[in-house]
């Protein structure tokens, strides 16, 4: 992991690393047309260069393409005004002090093409072409760096505010104990549906700042014990998931039928399940074996013909906090 | 290996297009017991297996499963593919047969991702 480095002491993280990554698929990705300044301020090859100063000052610009008869001959740039202004020579026309040695892009061409050409000219402005090479727009580095940024904030800003509101939930509010409960009610039978609420656990624990591994191992226990609802249940149940920053307490419960022997139940291979169950891919016996691996605590409590009783616990270790602000994540 | 790598590998198809092919597969798993994928695969492999119903798709995402092959040309049915579709995981099928696509997943150098889980006796057929 990042050593301190030469940059001030400024550790580059997996997540910094990972944004030069997507800034440099940005640049491949992201088209001319969509970053560049469209319907520039443009002069004509005998417009004065006192007017010329004018529209620089009056537009704030520093440069402007050339065009004669609808086509691009030139540019001008502040560098060509500051020479003239040298000699005292405003009345000139911009033809006596415009470049007229053209480096173009077309609109359609990547961003990273008019990077290069920035690299490797020292031009401060690029004029943009459209398909039958008329003027389209200009674009300079500002417009690049803008129109990444904003792409960037498109790509990350939902997904990291969710993300940074949540893993953070506990931090501002002030309590002896603070957690946050979640419920889902669980159908009998709802094979189609089964599998749903572990999945928005998984979602809120990683949102929430957990790691994949504990999002993991909670999202497993969880959903073999949703599918234990859905397929042992009378009337399916009910899963209550406790967060807290250092613990998980799971309690899923249903009021019948109950299990008739539950140390039975536990032994690995086990099954009451009906063919069908089976052909799901389910009932092997294996559902509370797993759940037993997956967690730091397991207590099953059932009573037959009253309902049954399953409670879970994870522990978090002071790295592994949910909700207080802890290193963020990558989802796999 | 990439999961477009892998498609190609299988002459699989791939049903949801939107998937993410870019994403590296690290190895592979091949069963038909959900329990049996939850207990013993580990994060971002490829599941192959015979069953083709949304559980599939609900185990894979629990178990940090990188892409689903559907053996011996089965076809999903919709429910399944519309999950797959919005969990963006892809979901490809192929017209070889698991003890096939094992080996040649093997072959172009794709470990196994299934840990033992004998740590218990197994009563199956008491």
């Amino acid at each position: 992991m990042g050593e301190p480095s030469r940059f001030q002491g400024h550790t580059i993280t997996d997540k910094d690393a990972e944004n030069i990554t997507r800034v440099e698929e940005l640049a491949y990705e992201l088209k001319i047309d969509a970053v560049m300044t469209r319907n520039p301020a443009t002069v004509a090859p005998d417009t004065t260069m006192c007017d010329t100063l004018n529209l620089f000052r009056q537009n704030r610009i520093s440069g402007a393409p050339v065009i004669l008869n609808n086509t691009l001959v030139g540019i001008i740039s502040i560098e060509d005004l500051i020479r003239c202004l040298q000699k005292n020579d405003l009345s000139s026309p911009v033809s006596t002090y415009m470049s007229s040695k053209l480096l173009t892009v077309h609109g359609v061409d990547p961003v990273i093409d008019a990077l290069k050409l920035f690299v490797s000219s020292d031009y401060g402005r690029l004029p943009v072409l459209d398909e039958n090479n008329i003027l389209a727009g200009i674009i300079t580095k500002g417009d690049i760096t803008s129109g990444i940024l904003k792409a960037l904030q498109k790509d990350y800003h939902a997904e990291e505010v969710r993300r940074y509101r949540a893993s953070h939930l506990f931090e501002d509010i002030e309590s002896d104990r603070s957690s946050l409960i979640l419920r889902y009610n669980i159908k009998q039978g709802d094979f189609v549906r089964g599998g749903a609420a572990s999945s928005a656990i998984k979602r809120a624990l990683l949102r929430l700042g957990a790691t994949p591994q504990i999002a993991r191992r909670t999202g497993i226990a969880i959903y073999e014990a949703e599918m234990n609802l859905i397929i042992h249940t009378t009337n399916g149940g009910v899963i209550r998931v406790e967060i807290e920053p250092h613990q998980i307490s799971i309690n899923i419960s249903d009021d019948g039928p109950g299990i008739e022997n539950v140390e039975l139940a536990l032994r690995p291979g086990y099954s009451t399940a009906t063919e069908t169950v089976r052909e799901l891919g389910f009932g092997a016996g294996m559902g509370l074996v797993n759940i037993q691996r997956c967690v730091d605590s397991m207590r099953l409590e059932s009573v037959y013909g009253k309902g049954t009783n399953l409670r879970l616990k994870i522990l978090l270790q002071k790295e592994e906090s949910v909700g207080e602000g802890s290193t963020p994540n990558k989802e796999n | 290996m990439k999961v477009k790598e892998l498609i190609k590998l299988i002459d699989g198809h791939l049903y949801n297009p939107t998937a993410n092919l870019e994403r590296e597969i690290k190895g592979g798993c091949g069963a038909d017991l959900m329990s049996d994928v939850l207990a013993s695969i580990q994060p971002e492999a490829v599941l192959l297996t015979g069953l083709c119903n949304p559980q599939v798709i609900r185990t894979s995402m629990m178990a940090d499963v990188a892409a689903v092959i559907i053996v011996r040309g089965k076809i999903p049915p919709k429910e399944t593919i519309a999950l797959a579709a919005e969990e963006e995981l892809a979901l490809i099928s192929s017209q070889f047969g698991m003890f096939e696509l094992c080996g040649r997943l093997h072959r172009a150098g794709l470990p196994s991702l299934e840990r033992s889980v004998g740590d218990g006796p197994c009563s199956c057929d008491e």
